[in-house]
Formats: C-alpha cells, structure tokens, sequence
C-alpha cells in the first residue's frame, strides 16, 4: 500500500470533509458552544505572556502560509533577491520564535493553575498538543532545511493545488523529509479537529462587523421575523 | 421625536436597610448555577465603602463608561486611541477586565467533617472550599458584602471613590466613631440608554429591547471577549466563567412580561423599589450623554417625556406602544418622583450611559446631624435646623458624587423638598410648626400642598399597585419564541430539586 498516497492523498479529504460538515453541524445544533472559552477572568498575569505572542506570532505566519497557496509566483518573485528572501525567513523565523514561547506559555498555565485545570476538557490538551507539534516541525523546516519559503511554494502549494484540483498528486512532496512530513500531515489532524475543539474560535468572522456597526443595538420582539431558536416545549 | 418606553426602577434610599432579602430573591432564582456563584445581578452596598466588585467606580482602572472627545463625539473610554481597533487589537487579551479575586473567589464549607470527624480533643471545623477548583481555601479574603456596615471604617469605606473632592473635615466623619455616616446602596443593571456594554460588544451580542429598553445578553450570539465587563461602568454584565459566557440582570423580563414585578423589589422588605414606565425621546440620546457633568441630571429629565402630552402619546402610539403602556406610563412612579417632583437622581450620571434606574437620597442622616449641631435635642421648629441641611452628616458632596454628577444643587434640591414635606406633614399630625411657615416651606422650595401629599403618599404608605405600575407585554401574541423556553435556557429556579441543567459546554 501506498502510505504517501494515503495520508496525503486521501486523507486531506477526510479532514476537509470533516471540518466543513462538522463545523456546519456543530454551529446549528450547538451554537452556544462556538468560541474558545476565555479563562481570562479566572487567570490573567501568565496569560498576558501567552495570549498576546502566541497570536501576534502564529496568525501573520499562518496568513503567509495561506497567501503563498494562492500566489506562488508573488513569492519566487520576491525571494529572487537574496535579501529579500533573507529577511522574509528572519521575520518568519522570529515570529515563530515568538508563537512557541506563547504556546509553552499556554502549557505552563493550563498544567499549573488549578483555577485554569478547573475549566480544561480533554479537547483542550489534544489542542496543545497539536499545536506544539505544528509549531515545533515548523521551526525545524524554517532552521534545518532552507530555504523553507522557497521549497513550500515549490514541493507543497503544488500537491495542495493537485488536492484542490481533485486530482491528488503525492509525489510532489513525497520526497521531503520526515520532519516536514509530519508538519504538513499534523496540519490535516488540526484541520479535522477543527470542529471538535476550542479551533473552532478563529471561523468567528463577526468581529469585523463590529468596526462599522453602530455603538448601539436594538431589537425589536414584536417586529423582528421569525426568530430560529423556537423550540416546541412539551 | 422617537418616542420609546423604558422600564425603570426607583429606590428610596431612606427606607433601605441593608438586609440584602433582593440580593438573595434574584440570587435563587437566577444564578443559582455553576460559575454563576460569584454573580450578584442585584448586590447592596454600604457606602461609603468599596462596593462589588472591588472599587468598581474607579473608572481609571476599568476604563467604563463613556467620554466626550475633543472633537465632541461620544467615546467608550475602553476604545482610548485607535478607537474600535483598539478592540480587535486587544481581542485576544483584555487589559482592563476585573478578574475573579476583584469579586471573590466562590466558596463552601466541608460541612461533612462536622458530622463525620474522628473523636478527638478539639472541635471539628467546616473549612473553606473552593467551588472552581473543589480544593481548601487557606482562608476566605473577600464576600459579595465584605465591607458590609463597615461605611465609616478607614479600611473599607476610604476607599470609596465618591469620597474625591471632600474636606478633610467631611472625610474625618470616616474615622470619628460618633461622627460616622453611611446608608445602603441597592444596585441592579441601569438598563441605561447609551449602553456601554452594548456598544463594546464586538459580537453584537448585546442588545437593548425596543419595546421596554429591557438590555439582554443573546447567549447563543456571545463569543467570549469579554468587552462588556470592562465598558459597563456599573461592572453589571458578569463573566460566567464556567459557560464563557457573559450574563447579566435581565430585570425578571419574564415576570414584567406578565405585569409582576422584579424578584428583587417584589421582595423588598422595606418597600424601597417602585417600578415604572418612562417615555423617552430616543432622537435626542446622543445629545444628553453629551452634555458637561453638571448637567447631566437635568439633561436626563429633560430626555424623559410627558405622557400626557397629546404629542407625546401620538408618537408613541406611532411607535406601537399600546394603550396599557400609555395608562401606566401615566400613573407612573418613576416619572413622578424624577420629572415632575424632580426628587429622584440617576447613578453616576458623569458616566455618560443615561442610566435609567432612579435613588432618592437618604435624608435621616441630615435630622441627627442637625440634632448635633443644636446642642442635642432636635427641634425642627429652629430655623437653623432648615438651614442646616447642607452641612449634614453625609457631606452633600458625596451624595452629589454619588447620584448627581458632582452637582450639589440637584441633590439639595431633592433633600430640601423631601424635608419640606416632613415639614407640612408635621404639622398636619402635630401641629407645632406652623400653618404660616409649612406653607412658606413648601412654597420656597416650589412644591404646592398636593404635590406634598402625594409625595407623602407615594414614598410612606403606597400600595403594592402604587409602587409597581408594570404594564403587560402579552409577548406570546407578538413572537413565535415559546416564552417557556426562557425558563430551559435560565437554568431553574433555586431552593429545590433541580431537573435541568444549565447547557453546559462539551468542548
């Protein structure tokens, strides 16, 4: 059997699958549950050190990520000065730096506060671990193998436009190394957990509204349509 | 004009006792839940003292309310700076949210050692527990009424913000034992017109009811972030840290729905609480926040608006308010004693959210000051007892701080008719002051013999239906939501068996 076709051909199906139903299922029959339960209240001088470079750091790199899918030439481009691709994969690196002591922060806290315990589910430690992983096979792409930007946009955006193109093909990344291998494939895990876990948080797209939104809401019970919590009570 | 009802509730400080029988109403019936323990949505408080949360008027440290920029405009203190991208940029941590030891941490007693302890030479004890973490707590630091009737000590009661700008001769009334003042404040959510809580929400998850300005929390809307607790400068939205949801009074909108009235002022035992309606004009809320501190009392009564005005009632009707509301809006408590008598202050007007709950400042402590400063005996027939009022043994400035926007007019104002009318009213009972002069009295402060009768009336003997003119909604004709359903989502009600749960979240 062929194990790179199978975790990376058919598997990213799955976790696709799984995260776009999943998510659609948990948000209509359990709509109360969709964030990530802040323990802020309960804990907030370690977090400070957590929360601000754990989402400083990891949300430009993962926009990166997620840009480079959709403009590999912008980057071939911009790589094809030495220093410019020098300071793409410092500011990369640092950023990355700056995700992993949030996180181990995170770890910290959640392991040692009995206060922040009290409100861990068990989903809440896979989120952790998953995470890690990621964050730790990333910094060794970006220090062991370089240059991480350049072979991304080359060996991975490739396989993943072929999964888009529902014409999978492995090989492109069937040669990378083991430490990569297990950064992409730990990346499916986290897309599969998206609807089981705190992860759900980050597909929280109101927030925007809230810049151009009035300061005040009304709502009015006699004029409002028909609301969708009805529930029959019997 | 936009004509809008609001209901509202007034409390009659004088007739507070502090016996905490609403806190504890509201407490069984609505947060009788896990991570709601710590949650007072009706707390009373000793001022001065430092109040629940910890010095919650202390708007430096919590950045609530409201401030008027240089360019004019209306600013949640909380979006200092960049303005709302101060909110997506703190969205991940919220540098000005209370954090549970700013309430205290919720506990019990191990009652089961007192039963079940070995034989042994000492007592057994009931230790503290703690109801986050299930473990023992060294000791309890800190209680919903932890400086309880401690208004006049040096340890609690200094650190009342409302005491800025007193002399040092008014503060020494804190520390001198015969000289100490304090009197109860009984605190629910403002249900305010230019919400804070409302305007932080980056969800959009709080709302304000068109229909009665009833302001609710949509549980299945909230994400979590928190802004609300920071941006209410009340400190009234309260964080249940085991949902991650925000909660807050939700002035018993299942029960006014009917026509009954809060748990809280149902329950009263010194009948302090009057619940009304008010019609507002809601065109001209911007402008009222907007106005400079010592006009904010006089800008809120002018926002609030004559129900027997034709103009009044035809905008109303306009707006789909119905007759039963116009009829109550009418008989309404509320608009007696804070538009008409003008007796009745706002909380903290200088934070700008147009609160629309209502205190009539205590008076009592004026009469034994008054006895102090005439050698002993009181005798209400000296004129300097008249003239004493503004050297009174709660400094008028610290009421004016308190309910008046640092005005002590507005506050003078109040406490002279009130006194006035305990004036006319002896000496309808006695006699002993004087026909010539009680008429003189009430004339000075510009109140006509029926408007004391009735405030007489109103503040010492109103009935249950004098006090709480509460209009139904008959909501099961105008939604399709199942009313029922409010009573599954709430959890159940306290002081029994319970068969539900509150939702509870798997991950």
């Amino acid at each position: 059997m062929d194990w790179n076709f199978a975790l990376f051909g058919a598997v990213p199906y799955i976790a696709v699958f799984i995260a776009v139903v999943g998510s659609i299922w948990r948000f209509n029959s359990n709509r109360f549950s969709w964030s990530s339960q802040s323990s802020e209240f309960l804990e907030n001088k370690t977090l400070f050190y957590g929360a601000f470079p754990w989402h400083y750091g990891i949300i430009p790199i993962l926009l990166m990520h997620i840009l480079v899918i959709i403009f590999p030439s912008v980057l071939f481009a911009w790589n094809g000065a030495p220093v410019r691709l020098y300071l793409l994969e410092l500011s990369g690196l640092a950023l990355g730096f700056l995700a992993l002591f949030g996180l181990l922060v995170f770890i910290y806290r959640r392991l040692t506060d009995s206060r922040v315990r009290a409100v861990t589910s068990s989903w809440d430690i896979l989120v952790l671990i998953v995470l890690i992983i990621q964050v730790v096979t990333g910094l060794g792409n970006a220090i062991l193998y370089k240059w991480g930007s350049n072979w991304y946009a080359g060996a991975a955006v490739p396989w993943i436009w072929s999964l888009f193109m529902l014409n999978p093909s492995v090989d492109y990344i069937a040669d990378l190394p083991l430490n990569a291998k297990i950064h992409i494939f730990n990346a499916l895990i986290f897309i599969g957990l998206i609807p089981f876990t705190r992860f759900v948080h980050f597909l929280v797209i109101n927030p925007y509204k809230y810049l151009t939104r009035p300061y005040q809401i009304q709502r009015w019970y006699s004029r409002a349509p028909r609301t969708e919590h009805v529930r029959q009570y019997k | 004009m936009d004509v809008r009802a609001q209901l509202s509730m007034l409390f009659h400080l004088d007739k507070c006792i502090g016996c905490h029988t609403c806190s504890v109403s509201c407490k069984n019936i609505w947060t009788t839940r896990q991570g709601a323990e710590y949650m007072w949505w009706n707390n009373v408080e000793t001022k001065p003292g430092a109040g629940y949360p910890l010095t919650w008027e202390d708007q430096n440290r919590y950045r609530g309310g409201w401030e008027v920029t240089s360019g004019g405009s209306l600013r949640l203190k909380l979006l200092k700076g960049p303005g709302k991208f101060r909110t997506l940029a703190n969205i991940f941590f919220q540098p000005n949210l209370p954090t549970i030891d700013d309430y205290y941490e919720p506990f019990t007693f191990d009652y089961d050692n007192l039963f079940n302890a070995p034989a042994g030479d000492d007592q057994p004890v009931a230790r503290p527990k703690s109801l986050i973490t299930g473990e023992y707590m060294d000791k309890v630091v800190l209680g919903p009424n932890w400086d309880d009737d401690f208004g006049g000590s040096p340890l609690y009661g200094a650190n009342d913000p409302n005491l800025k700008g007193l002399s040092e001769a008014q503060k020494e009334c804190l520390t001198q034992f015969h000289k100490l003042f304090y009197f109860y404040l009984p605190r629910i959510c403002n249900h305010c017109l230019n919400p804070g809580c409302v305007a932080s929400c980056p969800s959009g998850a709080i709302y304000k009811r068109g229909e009665d300005g009833i302001v609710l929390i949509d549980q299945d809307t909230c994400r979590a972030w928190r802004f609300c607790v920071s941006a209410c400068p009340y400190k009234k939205p309260y964080y249940n840290w085991g949902t991650g949801k925000s909660e807050k009074c939700i002035f018993c909108y299942p029960r006014v729905e009917g026509g009954m009235p809060n748990a809280c002022a149902h329950s009263c035992v010194g009948r302090i609480r009057y619940v009304g309606v008010l019609f507002y004009d809601a065109d001209r809320i911007d402008e009222t926040a907007k106005q400079p501190d010592d006009r904010l009392v006089e800008a809120q009564r002018d926002i609030i608006l004559d129900p027997f005005d034709p103009k009044v009632i035809e905008g109303a009707k306009k707006n789909g308010v119905e007759e039963n509301w116009i009829k109550a809006a009418q008989n309404s408590p509320s608009y007696k004693m804070v538009k008409q008598w003008r007796i009745a202050m706002p909380h903290h007007p200088e934070f700008r959210t147009v609160p629309m709950n209502f205190y009539l400042p205590p008076l009592s402590p004026i009469l034994h000051q008054a006895k102090a400063m005439s050698g002993g005996t009181f005798d209400p027939e000296t004129s300097d007892f008249w003239n004493d009022i503004d050297r009174m043994r709660i400094p008028l400035k610290f009421l004016a701080n308190l309910i008046g926007g640092g005005n002590e007019r507005v506050v003078l104002e109040s406490l002279k008719k009130q006194m006035a009318v305990r004036i006319y009213r002896r000496q309808k009972r006695i006699g002993d002051v004087g026909e010539e002069k009680a008429k003189r009295i009430l004339s000075e402060v510009g109140l006509t013999e029926q408007d004391a009768e009735e405030i007489y009336k109103l503040v010492s003997l109103a009935t249950y239906q004098e006090r709480f003119v509460i209009p139904e909604t008959h909501r099961e004709i105008k939604t399709t939501v199942d009313p029922r359903t409010v009573y599954e989502k709430r959890g159940n009600v306290g002081l029994g068996p319970k068969t539900a749960e509150w939702p509870r979240r798997q991950w």
